[in-house]
Order: structure tokens, then C-alpha cells, then sequence
């Protein structure tokens, strides 16, 4: 178990007049290595939960363990908690801000205190990983098309070799070439390295085929948080919700109503694909 | 941290000040910052404070919110009592080595004092019960007859309203990159202070980007309203005086002829 929240709560501007509880007694276990989507509508508390997850905001109450240490303990080290827990935020391209692109990268591996060698190396790896164009590394970022800044943003937090990597709606904005694109490179990493990785998007559509686990955040708590194709079962509370199931969720339970016995849990076009076949005894 | 900054702040609710018309609250505000200055007693501070208190109770915001506004000058505030009680000549209280305290000092700061808080108090009450959008319709109404003399009063209002606006969104913005700067373990905390300005550009550089980004976009979108100045623009809500605005300026005047009367008779 790498990270624990115990019953953690956080309450908004406390004691002002405008309080808001954005969560509400949230625990949770993230194992190592998991693939995990955080679905929640637009102000269930998906960022504010990010942002305790690397120490950015601290727990009104309650607990949180990172590979069993208590992160709120006096002598524990937040610094190296921010670069074990790589936080890409939404619209990651807005942090960028040096000359180019490669020295932006540089940013993160450098305030980790490594040599320049180490730094430009593990630069030019995460600009890799994302991949990035070779030939644009020395262009300003603010010349770049959206889908580039927002590789180069995310390259910016992958430098610091993070064990786990957690973005915030990484594909808010891009037309659905550059969300493809994205959410494959980032299940390619996850594939090829092993790292924990958390999505968060408000799009069942997105993550679906991702991802191993769905975590649903509804006001603050958790509602759900199984596999994607049990979650997806409960589609008629998500829409109560403010969220939806994927459409295939949708035309196979249909399906099903009108009599054919298909299997309602696939979640790919090609599972749906073969559910269907199945169904027709082909 | 930067929400501690309250000047220009709105604190909704339904009060009778509220609802006035934003000149009656600007015409207030002037009247009491006069006041204030009518003299350095103890009568006139008191009718000051009790009319403030009074204010107050009606507008329904919490003291405890007026007084964050008074952190920001605090250092001000210091400044001058520490200033005034060793720096002025006059009777002796006591004196340690060559620093004296004088009667006179005291008197003078604590007065500095009260007037500084009060006017700081006043004037974030009128900000607070009264919303960026009013204020600003309300300076460009009464400051109307300086068109005459060929002074933009539409256009100046109209920036002091976006600039308003603006406020809280750059605030958020802050944290949001901060954060997002931290997470890539940038340090804005610790170090001397070449160490802190520098650890600023990665702050300031995408805070400078975004703002211009936000007006370019911001005009654009003014364009395509047809915006284009003040003159011949119509309003879909234009201010009107009530009943109550009346009153309201009775109220102000009555206060100024009594603060005035005081002056004229028990000060003098």
C-alpha cells in the first residue's frame, strides 16, 4: 500500500464566513502500480483531493500515510513527498515560463538539487516519454500548439521521476487527435514503467478504457470505487449525479431490455463488439 | 495569505445599507473622512466611532471582517504612534536616557491612531456593502460634471470596474500557479532575498502571461458586444434615488451639522 487516507476531511476558508467543506471523511488505499480514475462532477473535491495527496493542502482532519509514514508528521519531508508525488495540474501549460522548452523541463530536476548532467538527461527523457518533438525543444513554449505545451507541461513534472503521477484533467481542451494522444502516451508509460498513475477527468468516456479502478467523488465523499465495469452498472445514479456511463453502457443495456442477452459490462468498442456477436450466437 | 487582502472585497447581505444608492454611500464616505479631520477631540472621535458602530450594526457585516482590513496598514499604523509619542516636545512623562515621552506625544498618536483606524474602518464599509459594479456606476455619476473639462469619467470607471473584477481572479491565479510551481518543487519560502526574487520569476512570468492573455481575450469579447466608449451608451440598470436614499442623506447631514456644531461649541 503506498498511499493511505484515513478519514481525512478538509474544510474551505474556516472560520470566515464562507466556509465549504469540499471533503468529507475520504479513506482510501492506492496500491503500487495501479492505473486509477477520479471521476467526480465539477466541484466534488476531485483537485482539492489531488492536492493532499502531495502535501500542497493539509487535511482539516484526519490522516495520511505515503509508504507508511505519517506525511503530516513533524520531521517528515514534504519536499521529497512533491517529487515522489508528481502533480500535473489542469492546464499545466499555464506553469510554463522560461525561454524554451528544454530548460522549462529542466525546472523540476533541477530544484531536486541534481547535477546539470542528471538534470538535462532526465529532461530529455521526459520530453521522450511525452513525445515531444526533437526539433522543437529550443522553441519558446509560448510558441507551441495547445497539444505541445501541454506535453511539454506534463514532461516538466515526469523529470522529477515521480513514483506516482497524478493529472488533473490532462486532456481539458485538446480537440479529441490531442486526447487520444495523450491518454495513450500516459497508458504507455504506465505500461512501460510501472508507475502509479491517477486520472482525473469528469469524462467516463475518457477513462473507461483506461484505467483499472474508477473512483466516483459526489460533494466531498467517495460514492463508488470498484472496477470500471462495476461502476458503470450503477449508470442511472451516476446520471443522478450529474455524471454519465459510456455510451456503450448505454446501448448495451438497452440491448438487453429489448430482449438480447448481452453482457452489459464491456467498457472497449471491441468488447462491446464481441458481446454482441456473442449475443446473436455468432 | 493573499486572501487576507480585503480591499475592494464585497461582504454579501441584505441590509438597508446594501440597497442605498452607491453615490449616497460615496457622498457618506466623503463627509466622514472630513469629519474626521474637524479636529483632534475627544468628543468629535467619539461621535465619530458611535455613528461608525451605528453603521455597522445596520449593514449586517461582522466587525471581526472590517477589522481584517485593518491588518494591511498595520505596519503604517505602527509607524506613526511610534513616531509621534518620542519625536514630540512638551511635557515630560518619563524618559530613559536621551528618549522622552512626551504628554503632548501621546496625545497625538493615540489621535493619529483612532483617526487612521476609523478611516480605514469607513471607507472598507463602504467597499464591503457595496458591490464593484455600483461603486464604479456610482463615481462615474457623480463625478459626471468633470466631462465638461473633457475628463474620460466613463472610460476611468470602466477601467477602475474591470481592475476590480480582476482582483480576485489574479489572487486565484497566484495560488494556482504557485502550487503548481511548488509541485515541481519550487521553494518560495526559504533563502535571503536575492534567493526569494528569483525564486519569483517562475511565479511571475506565467501571472504576466496569463493577465495579458485575460485582457486581450477580455477585449475581444468587448469588441464583439460593440463596446465603444461611453458616449451614447445606455444602462440597463440606471441608478435611481429612493425614499430611502433621501433619508440617508439626512441622516449624513445631520451628522456633519452636529460634528460641526461640536467643533464650533465644545472644541473651540
Amino acid at each position: 500500500m503506498l498511499i493511505i487516507l484515513d478519514k481525512v476531511n478538509y474544510v474551505y476558508s474556516e472560520g470566515s464566513g464562507f466556509e465549504m467543506k469540499a471533503l468529507n471523511d475520504i479513506s482510501l488505499t492506492i496500491n503500487k502500480g495501479e492505473f486509477i480514475g477520479l471521476i467526480g462532477h465539477t466541484g466534488s473535491g476531485k483537485s482539492t483531493l489531488t492536492q493532499h495527496l502531495n502535501g500542497l493542502l493539509r487535511a482539516t482532519s484526519g490522516k495520511i500515510y505515503y509508504d507508511g509514514q505519517d506525511i503530516y508528521d513533524k520531521d517528515f519531508n514534504m519536499k521529497s513527498l512533491r517529487s515522489k508525488v508528481g502533480l500535473v495540474f489542469q492546464y499545466p501549460e499555464h506553469q510554463l515560463f522560461e525561454t524554451d522548452v528544454f530548460t522549462d523541463v529542466c525546472f523540476g530536476p533541477k530544484n531536486l538539487g541534481l547535477d546539470k548532467k542528471e538534470t538535462e538527461l532526465r529532461a530529455f527523457e521526459a520530453l521522450e516519454m511525452v513525445g515531444f518533438p526533437k526539433e522543437l525543444f529550443y522553441n519558446s513554449p509560448f510558441e507551441l500548439s495547445g497539444g505541445q505545451k501541454r506535453r511539454a507541461a506534463i514532461a516538466g513534472v515526469l523529470a522529477m521521476k515521480p513514483e506516482v503521477l497524478i493529472l488533473d484533467e490532462p486532456t481539458a481542451g485538446l480537440d479529441p487527435k490531442g486526447r487520444d494522444e495523450i491518454l495513450d502516451r500516459i497508458k504507455k508509460l504506465h505500461d512501460d514503467t510501472g508507475m502509479t498513475v491517477i486520472l482525473v477527468s469528469h469524462s467516463m468516456e475518457d477513462v473507461a478504457k483506461y484505467v483499472g479502478r474508477l473512483i466516483v467523488l459526489n460533494h466531498g465523499s467517495i460514492m463508488y470505487d470498484d472496477e470500471p465495469r462495476k461502476v458503470f452498472a450503477h449508470y442511472k445514479e451516476l446520471e443522478k449525479i450529474g455524471l454519465a456511463a459510456p455510451q456503450l453502457t448505454y446501448i448495451l443495456n438497452d440491448l438487453n431490455k429489448a430482449g438480447f442477452d448481452v453482457d452489459t459490462g464491456a467498457i472497449t468498442m471491441d468488447e462491446a463488439a464481441q458481446a454482441v456477436l456473442k449475443s446473436l450466437g455468432r | 495569505m493573499l486572501r487576507d487582502i480585503t480591499i475592494g472585497q464585497y461582504y454579501p447581505s441584505d441590509s438597508v445599507i446594501h440597497r442605498l444608492d452607491p453615490r449616497v454611500k460615496l457622498f457618506w464616505t466623503l463627509i466622514y473622512i472630513i469629519s474626521l479631520f474637524l479636529g483632534q477631540n475627544i468628543f468629535i472621535y467619539g461621535i465619530a466611532g458611535v455613528f461608525l458602530l451605528m453603521c455597522i450594526r445596520i449593514s449586517k457585516v461582522p466587525v471581526k471582517f472590517i477589522l481584517r482590513g485593518l491588518k494591511a496598514v498595520i505596519m503604517l499604523l505602527m509607524f506613526s504612534v511610534i513616531f509621534n509619542i518620542f519625536l514630540t516636545d512638551g511635557e515630560v512623562i518619563f524618559r530613559i536616557w536621551k528618549i522622552k515621552v512626551t504628554r503632548e506625544g501621546v496625545v497625538i498618536a493615540v489621535a493619529m491612531a483612532v483617526r487612521l483606524i476609523f478611516l480605514i474602518m469607513g471607507s472598507s464599509l463602504m467597499t464591503l456593502t457595496t458591490t464593484p459594479n455600483d461603486l464604479t456606476d456610482g463615481l462615474e455619476k457623480s463625478l459626471g460634471f468633470l466631462k465638461i473639462i473633457h475628463v474620460p469619467v466613463h472610460e476611468i470607471a470602466m477601467m477602475m470596474s474591470i481592475a476590480l473584477r480582476f482582483i480576485p481572479i489574479l489572487i486565484e491565479e497566484t495560488d494556482k500557479i504557485m502550487k503548481a510551481q511548488q509541485a515541481r518543487g519550487a521553494d518560495f519560502e526559504t533563502g535571503g532575498i536575492i534567493k526569494k526574487a528569483k525564486a519569483m520569476v517562475p511565479l511571475l512570468v506565467p501571472l504576466f502571461i496569463s493577465a495579458i492573455r485575460r485582457a486581450y481575450d477580455l477585449a475581444t469579447a468587448m469588441e464583439a458586444k460593440c463596446y465603444k466608449g461611453g458616449a451614447g451608451r445606455t444602462k440597463m440598470k440606471p441608478l435611481k434615488y429612493k425614499r430611502r436614499d433621501a433619508l440617508a442623506y439626512l441622516v449624513i447631514f445631520a451628522y456633519l451639522f452636529i460634528m460641526i456644531m461640536v467643533k464650533v461649541y465644545v472644541v473651540a
